[in-house]
């Protein structure tokens, strides 16, 4: 997209933003004492501005997930900073990290693992409300349902347990559940895959839909180039725990620099029909 | 936030009245082969009277055929069965007594000691295992592996008789049996602590030989959970450290242990045998031991066929218990 908006924005200071941040993994050879290190993130350079969707995509294993993580403060890094909101949070303790958790929602990939099976469809939206006690009791209830049909979920189904739910739908409440808290940030992380190209690009317009009536900033992750383009602002690419290209999508898809990139780029699927058919058809 | 019931529930009243005919089932397959077993050991409890030459051998072959023994297996099993719905149980020779007034003095003292020592070790092993399972790879978690690691390479007997070796020497508690000799002449209170002090040791033997074993399944449980998205997701909503471990990730991470639970139950009567023989705590252990070596048959079956109903009690429990808990076994979509 790259639209004149997001340029506007994107002049505004980061909403996120890593300076040289490093990650790595010890990893201990099978029957040995001996252990070697995994380089996840090497000196990371990367922006995410306010109101916009910033895509990250990159091959499997090239540290997206990591990087999520730790902008999600799930991981700490081991060198570098995280600045949010003015805030260079990396060093933060747990307890300093508290009240800054809601306000950046991580939605993982793999949906069926993501909710509690034991909760009902409701129950799982109220869950992070209950942690906040942001609502009474009384109150839960009837936000659930209003965040249902945000998302394009029936409230009839808020007794459902999310194993009654299809791939799509299970997502929705994932996405129903980060936003409850009324986060300035959302992620996810390959959120997307595992759909089929349909239900992919419902979500995407979901997401959409979500960025301009929340004022949403949303980071996606991604190794699909050709689904991230469809809908992001900026687009910034991982190879092997570095950001090797970052710029506008536009600018990124019309002059990729970097050979990743364009490996990406040759492996683009056609999904722009699904896309616009689902555009043209509204949420399903 | 409690677990919500779904639409597609299987009926639990169908369930159990399965489950109560298969228990019906199993119990009569234990006691045929319990009295088919019994019968193919060598000897009975009175060969040993033939070797006395005061009693005659009529008299033996009358005593023989006053208690059945004379009778095929068939007969004696039938004649056994009436006393069960009669309420006796057979009748136990070494004691000229029904079995099940035998039987129901015993086990209330190995229900004592073992109830006990069962919720001890849950108490203990659940707290530490969540612990050490968010601790993974730290000071803590290393230092309960070693222990536990420990604890289980050294038999339950080699503890009893540590245990009773340590209470010897320091002269810091009764050592043997149930009560004190003079015990009904106490006051109540009195009475207690006499009692608390005599459990003691086989409580402390019985939660040391299960506490390793409960404490790695519990932590075993819970680090697969641990990395499981919901809670990280948890986490992301900015949940307390306490509050994630104890009411999400343990609830979710309840099923194992609630069958391991289940094992724990039907283990009450039985899982205590060696340790109340060696501590000499009047329950089911010594009365077993007795009834196998004097071939007091009716008692070793009414004490095989009691332990059954507790294993039977046992894994109902467990499925009682995960049907309440998770709602993945309460639907048709599980």
């Amino acid at each position: 997209m790259g639209t004149e908006a997001a340029a506007t924005r994107a002049l505004q200071p980061a909403l996120m933003r890593t300076r040289g941040l490093g990650k790595r993994y010890l990893q201990r050879t099978p029957f040995s004492q001996q252990s070697f290190a995994i380089a996840a993130l090497v000196n990371v350079d990367f922006e995410i501005a306010p109101g916009c969707l910033t895509a990250l995509v990159g091959e499997s294993g090239s540290g997206k997930s990591t990087l999520a993580s730790c902008l999600a403060m799930m991981e700490k890094p081991d060198s570098g900073e995280i600045w949010f909101e003015g805030n260079e949070i990396s060093h933060w303790s747990k307890r300093k990290l508290a009240p800054l958790r809601p306000k950046i929602q991580l939605v993982f990939q793999d949906s069926a693992g993501a909710l509690d099976p034991r909760f009902s469809a409701a129950q799982i939206i109220e869950e992070p409300l209950e942690i906040q006690r942001r609502e009474s009791r009384q109150a839960l209830r009837a936000r659930a349902r209003e965040l249902m049909e945000e998302v394009g979920l029936s409230p009839d189904w808020a007794n459902r347990s999310p194993l009654q739910l299809s791939g799509g739908q299970r997502q929705r409440l994932a996405i129903a559940r980060a936003i409850a808290l009324k986060p300035s940030l959302l992620i996810l992380d390959e959120s997307l895959s595992g759909l089929d190209l349909s239900t992919q690009a419902q979500i995407l317009n979901l997401l959409l839909d979500l960025k301009a009536a929340r004022s949403l900033t949303v980071l996606l992750i991604s190794h699909d180039l050709s689904l991230v383009g469809q809908v992001a602002d900026f687009v910034a690419v991982m190879h092997q725990g570095r950001i090797v290209e970052s710029g506008s999508t536009r600018q990124v898809l019309a002059s990729a620099q970097h050979p990743q990139t364009g490996k990406l780029l040759a492996s683009v699927r056609v999904l722009e029909a699904a896309f616009q058919t689902a555009r043209a058809g509204g949420r399903g | 936030m409690m677990p919500s019931m779904t639409s597609g529930v299987k009926s639990p009243i169908r369930y159990l009245e399965r489950r109560a005919i298969h228990a019906l089932l199993l119990l009569l397959g234990a006691s045929l082969l319990s009295f088919l077993f019994s019968s193919l050991a060598p000897g009975s409890f009175f060969d040993e009277m033939k070797l006395n030459p005061q009693i005659s051998p009529e008299t033996v072959a009358a005593l023989r055929a006053q208690y059945g023994l004379d009778q095929p297996l068939p007969v004696r099993y039938v004649r056994w069965v009436k006393s069960v719905f009669r309420g006796e149980w057979g009748y136990s020779f070494a004691y000229n007594q029904p079995v099940r007034s035998l039987l129901m003095v015993r086990a209330r003292n190995t229900l004592l000691l073992t109830t006990l020592a069962m919720a001890l070790a849950w108490l203990i092993a659940v707290p530490i295992g969540v612990w050490i399972a968010s601790r993974r790879g730290r000071w803590d978690d290393q230092l309960a592996s070693a222990s536990t690691s420990l604890l289980l390479s050294v038999p339950e007997l080699v503890l009893a008789l540590g245990l009773l070796y340590l209470v010897i020497r320091t002269h810091a508690l009764p050592v043997g049996g149930m009560v004190s000799t003079g015990f009904d002449r106490l006051g109540s209170w009195e009475k207690v602590r006499d009692l608390a002090a005599h459990l003691i040791v086989p409580v402390t033997t019985l939660v040391l030989a299960s506490l390793p074993i409960l404490i790695r399944h519990v932590r075993a449980s819970m680090m697969e959970v641990l990395q499981a998205p919901f809670i990280q997701a948890a986490r992301g909503h900015g949940i307390g450290r306490s509050r994630l471990l104890f009411c999400y990730a343990l609830p979710a991470a309840a099923n194992p242990l609630i069958s391991l639970f289940g094992l724990s139950v039907a283990g009450l009567l039985s899982g205590s045998l060696l340790v109340e023989v060696i501590t000499g705590w009047p329950g089911l252990g010594p009365l077993l031991l007795e009834a196998c070596f004097s071939r007091d048959i009716y008692v070793v079956i009414g004490v095989v066929m009691a332990s059954t109903m507790f294993m039977i009690l046992g894994s109902l429990l467990a499925d009682v218990m995960l049907l309440v808990a998770d709602p993945r076994i309460r639907t048709d979509h599980a």
